[in-house]
């Protein structure tokens, strides 16, 4: 590690004041993805400033959505009540997220930030366009079964390694983040940048942004919701694929959906066509199949990730059979 | 003052600070030491308090070997600055024996829950953690969240075994670590 100069404030304010002075000033909060990065030398913050102690850390119900405070840990939004009832696929996608140790320490908005796992991104020995833009990408030639088969190219298609993100999206979440400009809310969806021009640059945050709640729209609650984690082993572990599903139902009738995917994209993925193929349709096993099918649509494959893509649709299939009521006894 | 200090960019960073001193209350006993802002909490531990039991594996968070408590919730140390921890109240491996084992320990020993024993101190640490969660309704629910500590020799099923019967003992692991914090405490008036 480079030495980096330590602030821990007390005061969102004085927290964007600092960070807004420089790009080599950078927050830490739980901090579990940041050490890594700092062990492995692939970040070298002049600065880092501790948001521990700003509060943001809890859930709160208003009459029109739940807001979750930025720096409540994972482990405890994953456990409240409210979001376990209203929104299943987001409790689900936190249970499932990193080890129970991990969760009690990561922030949910750190988690949504956290940097991909691609090898290169976090081998500094290694060109890589994300980490030192114009250097490269070893992925495209060399060890790329965990990299993105969605929004990618021969400059970076390092794939978003998180969960949390994907079922906010189905819940049509927003992020509240202040910054030097003042006050404004980011659709989770829009959160994220395509690596196309710039692989290093991944989300439309500026310097001195703080994200400091997530809000999760009331409507989103009157839709049954699902989060399906497909990985190398069964716990503490990324996902190869994941589908977050949000539908909201009159009979077998499908009113309203989201469909969300992680795991495969250069950032986390909604799939309006696959939505466009269910609503107003009745959910059965057979829509359920062709829906699954036009998920990988446009999906490209270099090398070892190529079995994603068919993994990806049976994904998707699978999680709209489980929210359906029609999975092989392996309902939710 | 360090070289970056010198680097024309870190003039825009007021008043940059990269050595403190911490207070860190480990097993009851508070301790001041200076660190540099780099320092982990596992190596603060290790290396300065000399607390070896907390084991260093991978450094990245992904095998628990450094699991401590800090203000009642497990953790990876590997993962936390010391400076973060400042006025935290840890509770480490060593906090746990005072002449006689914790609950979970002697688990451990009765059910052959370990063979290098190098994952072992995580492995306790986590699982009062777990028993204070209360995730611990069955096996598939201890062994989801044990998930975070690997153990090379595959000692898992009796790891299992160790925890349910610690539990089925009835005895109360947050007692049994008060009890030992409080025994600390004293030995550590008695001395001074």
């Amino acid at each position: 590690m480079v030495p980096f100069s330590y602030t821990a404030v007390t005061n969102p304010n004085d927290a964007m004041e600092r960070a807004a002075r420089s790009a080599g000033v950078e927050y830490i909060a739980g901090g579990t993805d940041m050490l890594q990065l700092l062990q492995e030398g692939v970040r070298a913050p002049m600065e880092l400033v501790d948001i521990n102690g700003i509060g943001f850390d809890d859930v709160s119900v208003a009459v029109d959505g739940v807001r979750i405070g930025a720096m409540a840990r994972l482990a405890d939004v994953a456990d409240d009540p409210t979001v376990r009832e209203r929104f299943p696929a987001v409790a689900e996608a936190l249970h499932e997220s990193a080890s129970p140790q991990v969760r009690n320490m990561a922030s949910v908005g750190g988690n949504l930030l956290q940097r991909t796992r691609c090898l290169y991104f976090r081998d500094v020995t290694t060109p890589c366009n994300k980490r030192e833009p114009g250097s490269g990408c070893s992925a495209w030639f060399g060890q790329n079964r965990i990299n993105a088969v969605l929004g990618g190219s021969p400059d970076c298609f390092a794939a978003y390694p998180g969960d949390l993100a994907v079922a906010l999206i189905a819940m049509d979440a927003e992020v509240m983040v202040s910054g030097p400009t003042g006050e404004r809310t980011i659709l989770v969806e829009k959160l994220h940048r395509d690596p196309s021009e710039a692989p290093h640059i991944e989300t439309v945050l500026k310097p001195g942004d703080l994200i400091t709640a997530i809000w999760i729209p009331l409507p989103a609650a009157g839709r049954r919701s699902h989060y399906l984690k497909v990985r190398d082993r069964a716990t503490f572990e990324w996902a190869l694929t994941s589908a977050a599903v949000s539908i909201g139902f009159d009979g077998e009738r499908v009113l309203d959906v989201r469909v969300a995917v992680g795991g495969v994209g250069t950032r986390p993925w909604r799939l309006p066509h696959v939505e466009a193929m269910l609503i107003d349709r009745n959910l059965d096993r057979d829509l359920a199949r062709a829906a699954g099918e036009r998920a990988a649509d446009g999906a490209e494959s270099r090398g070892e990730n190529a079995f994603k893509i068919p993994l990806l649709k049976k994904t998707v299939e699978r999680a709209l059979l489980r929210i359906a009521g029609l999975g092989a006894g392996d309902q939710p | 003052m360090l070289e970056v200090d010198r680097d024309p960019a870190c003039a825009a960073i007021p008043h940059p600070q990269h050595a403190f001193e911490v207070t860190l209350t480990v097993n009851g006993e508070e301790h001041r030491l200076p660190v540099d802002a780099r320092t982990t909490l596992l190596d603060a531990l290790r290396d300065r308090l000399h607390l070896t039991g907390t084991k260093k594996g991978c450094g990245l968070g992904q095998c628990g070997a450094c699991t401590v408590i800090v203000d009642g919730r497990r953790v990876v140390s590997c993962l936390t600055l010391a400076v973060m921890n400042q006025g935290k109240r840890i509770e480490t491996i060593e906090g746990l024996g005072n002449g006689s084992l914790h609950p979970v320990q002697q688990a451990f020993i009765d059910h052959d829950a370990f063979q290098c024993g190098y994952c072992t101190p995580g492995q306790i640490m986590s699982a009062i953690g777990l028993i204070q969660e209360g995730r611990t309704r069955s096996d598939d629910e201890i062994r989801e969240n044990m998930s975070g500590n690997i153990c090379r020799c595959g000692a898992y099923t009796n790891i299992v075994a160790a925890i349910k019967d610690a539990i089925a003992r009835g005895l109360d692991p947050r007692e049994a670590m008060t009890e030992a914090v409080e025994a600390i405490r004293q030995d550590a008036e008695r001395g001074a």
